[in-house]
């Protein structure tokens, strides 16, 4: 095996790892703060791709636009988010795991046939923009400029939310309720509304990924409920909750799923679901996060 | 302490049953009427209303034995998929691959998946809550990942199509069965099946060991304070409830002509929790009411759109926010509630 064979795996395992970091890092954020596994951010996600496919058509039919138009569907997803939370969410946080699992499993059957309803069952895509068309040439790989794009926006965004959550005062607020919320209540701070953000935000994440992922992969219906198990596997990696966790998380899946294919062909599949299950057994609360 | 001490231990046995209402007016036996009821189909309804109770029957026995981990025991698995799908496979590659016969093939997918659970089972009682159902999720994806992978065994995405139905030549011998077809007669073999097995899990929750899960399910730490332990309960409801599964699985393999990797894929797991929840999981006869009346709402709402995972979608929601208790409990509560009115 020749190292530019392996860098380009290497390359490989790192856009997949980048682009489930901005899925997954709106997840673990919720479960952080609010205790809820969501299987509808997969929902949310396909929203965000259909969405932006959608803006494009709108915007400018032949390409181009299409930071806007992938700006738009984040917000149009983030909005979503909002009013599911205020509309549903909000009345099932006092009640068992289950029904919130259910709830959002609802969710998913729901925004599934509405995407179907709405889009069709036909593959849409979407053309990169022009101005990261391009490739080039690395370690005698080829880069196309998007997956380099994609490369650096992820530990951008990572740092956005560090920067939001260590340095501000909503930050301050979400750490806190991560801790502990009847507290919180009880000194006063409008712990509804903070949830409200903070799902809102969440969708907002899910919908940008979906949005930047349509240059690269076809719209097609049923990317929701793959997409949510790959991104359950890495915030379980990295620890339910922990935003570096859910980085890092997102890295060793990336490459467990790119160099698992050059060792057990076939079985790379399986490798990253039995990392998820030693995990779960060795350290339930992943490698970066704290028990519950 | 030994399960055998600890069921002669735990809360004098019919206590709990007497403590709790009936819910159906008593002195009709409801469960046999039923049961002839659903004998008679391949005589008096037409083919499909077979294929219809066929399902019907095989879904009822995979939600009762989910029920006897969710309901009973208290433990919210999601991937319970994984010891169906075993199940479906053991048996049919068993009859496919090796000619074994089903009284064989049969067991041996019971005995496979409850194997199966038992392994898996070992890690996810160690587990709580969320954390318990994310690792029942994984090993059933794992299962998934496995059959969607391994050509040579589980024919990958292809499948296992054309699994032969069981020898049933005999019961043309029995007067009346001469002119069923395969497929009838296969119902009716099913039928019996699974009947017998909710017999075996309704005298399982019945039991003093039934009652210690229920026990768990109530009051975990108090349990574990009685000097039960906890998670030897709880890992045996875990691979009673897959074994049973697996049998469901099996007739499932069966009676769909094949074995297919989206059978376990992990959204197949909150179907049967749907179904539990839609009849009722505080019920004994939740799952199965569940079962039925989604195979019933599929068909009528299949034919008017293909939009029927947002019917579903919207079921649940109604379900969640409305009637947590599901049918069954809805059932139940106007039963109380007519019988407070004739009392009155």
């Amino acid at each position: 095996m020749s190292p530019s064979f392996l860098f380009s795996q290497f390359m490989g395992g790192l856009t997949t790892a980048m682009f489930l970091f901005l899925i997954a890092s709106g997840l673990s954020l919720v479960f952080g703060v609010m205790r809820v596994i969501n299987f509808a951010h997969g929902s949310f996600y396909m929203f965000g791709a259909y969405l932006a496919w959608q803006a494009v058509q709108w915007l400018h039919p032949t390409g181009g636009r299409f930071w806007l138009a992938a700006l738009l569907a984040a917000i149009g997803v983030g909005l979503l988010g909002a009013l599911t939370e205020r509309i549903f969410f909000r009345s099932l946080y006092g009640r068992e795991e289950l029904y919130q699992l259910l709830f959002t499993y609802a969710l998913v059957l729901i925004l599934g046939d509405a995407a179907k309803f709405l889009w069709g069952t036909d593959q849409l895509s979407v053309s990169t923009p022009p101005a990261l068309a391009g490739s080039v040439q690395v370690f005698g790989t080829t880069q196309p400029l998007y997956t380099l794009f994609i490369i650096c926006i992820g530990p951008m965004i990572a740092f956005a939310l560090w920067l939001a959550l260590n340095r501000t005062g909503a930050g301050r607020m979400v750490r806190a309720a991560q801790m502990d919320r009847e507290m919180l209540d009880a000194l006063g701070a409008n712990v509804a509304t903070l949830y409200t953000a903070m799902f809102a935000l969440s969708a907002f994440l899910a919908g940008l990924s979906g949005a930047l992922v349509t240059p690269i992969q076809s719209i097609v219906p049923g990317m929701d409920v793959l997409i949510i198990v790959q991104a359950f596997i890495v915030v379980v990696i990295g620890g339910m909750g922990s935003l570096w966790g859910t980085f890092w998380g997102s890295v060793i899946y990336g490459q467990v799923l790119s160099f698992g294919i050059l060792i057990f062909p076939g079985f790379s599949l399986f490798s990253v679901f039995a990392l998820m299950a030693v995990i779960l057994i060795v350290r339930p609360w992943g490698l970066f996060g704290r028990p519950l | 302490m030994t399960i055998a001490e600890a069921i002669t231990n735990i809360l004098p046995q019919r206590a709990a049953t007497a403590l709790r209402h009936r819910s159906v007016p008593e002195g009709i036996p409801w469960t046999l009427i039923v049961f002839i009821a659903m004998a008679t189909i391949p005589w008096v309804g037409s083919r499909y209303d077979t294929f219809l109770a066929s399902q019907i029957v095989i879904d009822a026995l995979f939600a009762v034995s989910l029920n006897l981990l969710l309901g009973t025991t208290g433990l919210v698995s999601f991937g319970h998929v994984a010891y169906f799908g075993v199940g479906a496979y053991v048996c049919g590659i068993l009859m496919k691959t090796y000619g074994v016969p089903f009284s064989l093939a049969f067991p041996a997918a019971g005995l496979g998946a409850a194997l199966f659970a038992l392994i898996s089972g070992f890690f996810c009682v160690r587990l709580i809550k969320l954390y318990f159902a994310m690792l029942t999720l994984a090993f059933s994806q794992i299962v998934w990942a496995i059959a969607y992978k391994w050509n040579d065994v589980t024919g990958g995405d292809q499948g296992l199509p054309e699994i032969p139905y069981p020898n049933l030549d005999w019961m043309s011998a029995v007067p009346g069965f001469a002119d069923l077809s395969i497929g009838a007669r296969f119902y009716l073999l099913t039928l019996v099946l699974v009947a017998v097995s909710l017999a075996v899990v309704h005298r399982i929750i019945r039991s003093p060991f039934g009652r210690v899960l229920t026990t768990i399910r109530d009051n975990p730490e108090r349990a574990a304070f009685l000097g039960i332990n906890v998670r030897l309960y709880q890992l045996a409801a875990f691979v009673i409830a897959g074994g049973f599964a697996g049998f469901a699985g099996a007739l499932y393999g069966i009676f769909s002509r094949g074995v297919f990797a989206d059978y376990v894929f992990w959204s197949k797991s909150a179907e049967v929790l749907i179904m539990t929840i839609l009849g009722g999981a505080g019920y004994f006869w939740g799952p199965p009411v569940g079962a039925a009346v989604l195979v019933w709402l599929n068909q009528l709402v299949t034919d008017y759109t293909q939009y029927w995972s947002f019917v579903l979608g919207a079921i649940l929601l109604v379900l969640l926010f409305g009637f947590p208790g599901g049918i069954v409990g809805g059932l139940d509560l106007l039963w109380q509630r007519l019988k407070r009115l004739r009392n009155a």
